[in-house]
């Protein structure tokens, strides 16, 4: 259950997604969140969902694995669902017990939870396809201009990646601990939920302990290798961006507008 | 200039207290090539004098000298730890990178080194360890000895002249304590590095050029293996084990047996039975 945490998991295959520039990327995905609030209607919607398509398929990651990633953020889905839902005035579709659900909260409902899920596989296309060094790079060359103005950029990229690191090693020692813990009989399935909470407590003590101390450690082996806090330093993998990119770039542009524009133009027909 | 390390009356303490230096006026001298074994019970101070050697620790009192450069000197400390690599305990603790060739790439690029350089030098040092097949898998998908074989490689990626390893096989099963041992043996001969190598492991001391035995941050012990396994009731004394070929030989000479200790190997340890076996026949 605890190795299912997939987010921020680079998933190494060799495709035209990978091969981008990890700047380009970053920065594409975030345009692309900001589009999808911006999209309107269901052809909108469909060219999106067609994009979202053509890149899983370029990025060779199988859909599965993406689905997947929604699952933690189900119930968030529901809920929004069930708020458009109830919340939005207009024409009345139907009466629930004593609320009245209209169509204009059926739509608002349905493209909101469509937002949140293109959101997700959106940003975790990402992460999939960019190695978490990549990513950082990335994430450092963004921030690079802002450095003068104080900006630690190099020193967010380095937590970063060893933030990323560390994930599946304390993901692994928590489910040691929790073993560790019920062998000596705790219990953690049965109770209220303050029972419950309460129960985490010896969970989450002995798992900062050791992070900690890992922290230690790994401070001081970086030490001995040389660092210096990311003076003059320089990378493995210098990536510039390519001709890929630039069709990449010209590909979301295109798909972006148009779902946007369509939905603009359409604007009456919302939803029929 | 024949040696790497050198210590003149290293003196070091964790606090100001004049009772709690780890040691005091410590000299030891590792030539270049060697590969020594650093022997000790928990405690001893070897881990801290280990530090000494690439200058994480400075020494409190007396020099601590890497290729003729006292390690207090700031300036050259990158010149240090280039010189001296170290690999520590838990081989989880000292990766930092989420692909194996970045890691291993981890100290050259915090020293500047062009890229094309850089890859040269890690796909070099992944093929000496023999993990060049790995080098974009994920760490932590890989057994102990291979994370530990994937750091001693961060480490040959600088070309050091030596590597100080602080029980590097502590956390390893038997088959992942072989594997890092026998790199270990192999970059000793082929590539002429020394080898200054901190172990609880007695099997591991044996194939050592030199044991250093440390007790209580004194040098008690500074000789090759035979010789210092030789003196059982003074190692069991200070609370550590010898190997078990010797604790075997030593029990039959315990029991009147006329056996010598020397054989430290198990095929040596073999031998010398079947001839006593003969000799009684």
């Amino acid at each position: 259950m605890i190795s299912d945490i997939t987010l921020g998991q680079f998933y190494p295959v060799d495709s035209f997604i990978h091969k981008l520039d990890a700047e380009i990327k970053i920065i594409l995905t975030l345009l692309f969140m900001v589009a999808i609030f911006f999209v309107q209607g269901y052809i909108g919607f469909t060219i999106i969902f067609i994009y979202i398509l053509i890149t899983v398929k370029a990025s060779k990651i199988p859909f599965l694995f993406l689905i997947k990633g929604i699952k933690p953020i189900l119930f968030f889905i529901v809920f929004t669902v069930i708020l458009n839902m109830f919340m939005t005035d207009g024409e009345k579709a139907f009466t629930f017990i004593i609320w009245d659900v209209t169509y204009e909260g059926i739509f608002a409902s349905v493209f909101m939870a469509l937002r949140i899920i293109f959101l997700v596989i959106g940003s975790s296309l990402l992460t999939y396809t960019t190695s978490p060094i990549m990513l950082t790079d990335g994430i450092e060359k963004l921030l690079k201009p802002f450095v003068k103005i104080g900006v630690p950029a190099y020193e967010l990229a380095m937590m970063m990646s060893i933030a990323l690191r560390f994930i599946p090693t304390l993901i692994e020692e928590t489910d040691k601990i929790i073993k560790a813990q019920k062998a000596r009989g705790s219990d953690f399935e049965t109770g209220g939920l303050i029972k419950r909470g309460k129960a985490i407590i010896p969970i989450l003590v002995p798992l900062f302990v050791s992070a900690f101390r890992r922290a230690d450690e790994l401070a001081m082996a970086m030490e001995a290798r040389c660092y210096n806090g990311g003076v003059s330093r320089t990378r493995l993998r210098e990536s510039r961006p390519g001709v890929y990119d630039v069709y990449a770039v010209i590909i979301f542009a295109l798909f972006m507008s148009l779902s946007i524009a369509i939905g603009y133009t359409n604007y009456e027909f919302k939803g029929f | 200039m024949n040696n790497i390390i050198k210590t003149d009356n290293l003196t070091y303490s964790y606090t100001d207290n004049e009772y709690s230096k780890v040691f005091e006026n410590l000299n030891l001298n590792i030539n270049k090539g060697e590969f020594v074994c650093l022997l000790g019970h928990n405690g001893s101070g070897k881990s801290t004098l280990a530090k000494h050697f690439n200058a994480i620790l400075l020494p409190t009192g007396g020099v601590c000298y890497v290729n003729g450069i006292d390690t207090k000197v700031e300036e050259k400390l990158f010149e240090i730890r280039k010189n001296v690599g170290m690999v520590f305990q838990n081989p989880d603790n000292q990766l930092v990178a989420t692909i194996v060739e970045d890691d291993v790439a981890f100290a050259l690029e915090n020293l500047g080194v062009e890229p094309a350089v850089i890859r040269s030098r890690v796909d070099e040092a992944l093929k000496t360890v023999g993990l060049y097949e790995f080098r974009k898998a994920a760490p932590h998908k890989l057994s102990g000895g291979q994370k530990q074989r994937v750091a001693i490689a961060g480490v040959i990626a600088l070309r050091p002249q030596c590597i100080v390893l602080d029980e590097p096989t502590a956390m390893l099963d038997p088959v992942g304590r072989k594997e890092v041992m026998d790199t270990l043996y192999r970059l000793n001969k082929e590539e002429n590095l020394t080898i200054v190598l901190i172990t609880h492991y007695m099997e591991e001391a044996v194939r050592a050029d030199r044991v250093i035995v440390l007790d209580k941050g004194i040098v008690l012990l500074d000789d090759c293996p035979k010789r210092i396994f030789e003196n059982v009731a003074l190692i069991k004394s200070i609370g550590l084990d010898v190997p078990q070929t010797t604790e075997l030989l030593y029990e039959l000479y315990r029991n009147g047996i006329k056996v010598s200790f020397e054989k430290l190997t198990i095929d040596e340890c073999v031998d010398e039975i079947k001839n006593i076996l003969e000799e009684k026949k």
